[in-house]
């Protein structure tokens, strides 16, 4: 375990918990963005470099976006009154650390079985896009005609309608 | 600590953290990017499992988060999609007052 690992660790645990503690929405979208830029910084340290940059591609740029519009859109920027977490947040949250709980002692449990640091993996670009097109082309061309209907349906879903009836 | 299980619990942390948000948070938004935190936290996994895994050259694992990335995009149009047009019918994002079906 290096230095960088847990620095990145750090920064992206730190992130997540902004993004679910902070009181704004403009700022818990912001924190959100940090987290998602210290994942494509752990898929690096992974040496994944293709999914990182995906990562930020995807997340950091497109996401983070998305989920500012539409905090703009929803003036769900304004903090309400009446605090931020439901009234059953207790609940939630001892759902959580159970959850956690069960990871960890599990995780712990199991290291004597994992396996142990591997040599790093050479795969080009190119070795993926092959991949891509051959044995997982399937896949891609459903994920294809999935990313059309959800974009169609989001802006159908998403728009106005005239009173009267759907335009 | 193996390198995998401090990857394992960053994971692990992250789709807690995630879970309590989704669990705990009033705004609708505010639930949309827990959720996200959950699917970013399983996709560390997959490319954790991948880098230490018997055989990465295969490139399983990691064509497997790629397709979650992919997935979780289009999740995350349709799903903030959904609350524009709750906003504009209640005027709220607030999940405790959305307490009925019809429209």
């Amino acid at each position: 375990m290096s230095l960088v690992f847990y620095l990145i660790a750090a920064l992206t645990v730190a992130g997540g918990l902004a993004a679910m503690l902070l009181k704004n929405t403009v700022h818990c979208a912001l924190a959100l963005t940090v987290a998602f830029a210290g994942l494509a910084l752990l898929y690096l340290d992974l040496d994944a470099q293709f999914t990182g940059f995906a990562q930020i591609l995807v997340y950091v740029g497109a996401v983070a976006i998305l989920v500012v519009f539409a905090i703009l859109l929803t003036k769900g920027s304004e903090t309400p009154k009446d605090g931020v977490f439901s009234k059953t947040w207790l609940a939630g949250l001892a759902v959580a650390a159970a959850v956690f709980a069960v990871f960890a002692w599990s995780i712990l449990q199991s290291v004597s079985r994992l396996p142990q640091a591997a040599k790093v993996p050479a795969v080009t670009v190119q070795q993926i896009g092959v991949a891509l097109i051959g044995r997982y082309v399937l896949p891609l061309e459903i994920v294809a005609v999935l990313l059309t209907v959800a974009l169609i349906g989001a802006v159908i879903v998403a728009m106005h309608e005239k009173e009267g009836g759907a335009q | 600590m193996t390198p995998l299980a401090g990857f394992l619990l960053v994971a692990a942390l992250l789709f807690s953290i995630g879970l309590a948000g989704a669990l705990t948070r009033r705004n609708a938004i505010l639930v949309l990017i827990g959720i996200e935190l959950m699917l970013n936290a399983a996709n560390l996994n997959l490319i954790a499992f991948w880098r230490y895994g018997p055989h990465p050259e295969a490139l399983t694992g990691m064509m497997f988060a790629i397709f979650s990335i992919a997935v979780a995009a289009a999740e995350a149009a349709v799903g903030l999609g959904l609350v524009i047009s709750i906003h504009r019918h209640t005027h709220t994002t607030d999940l405790d007052l959305m307490n009925r079906m019809k429209g």
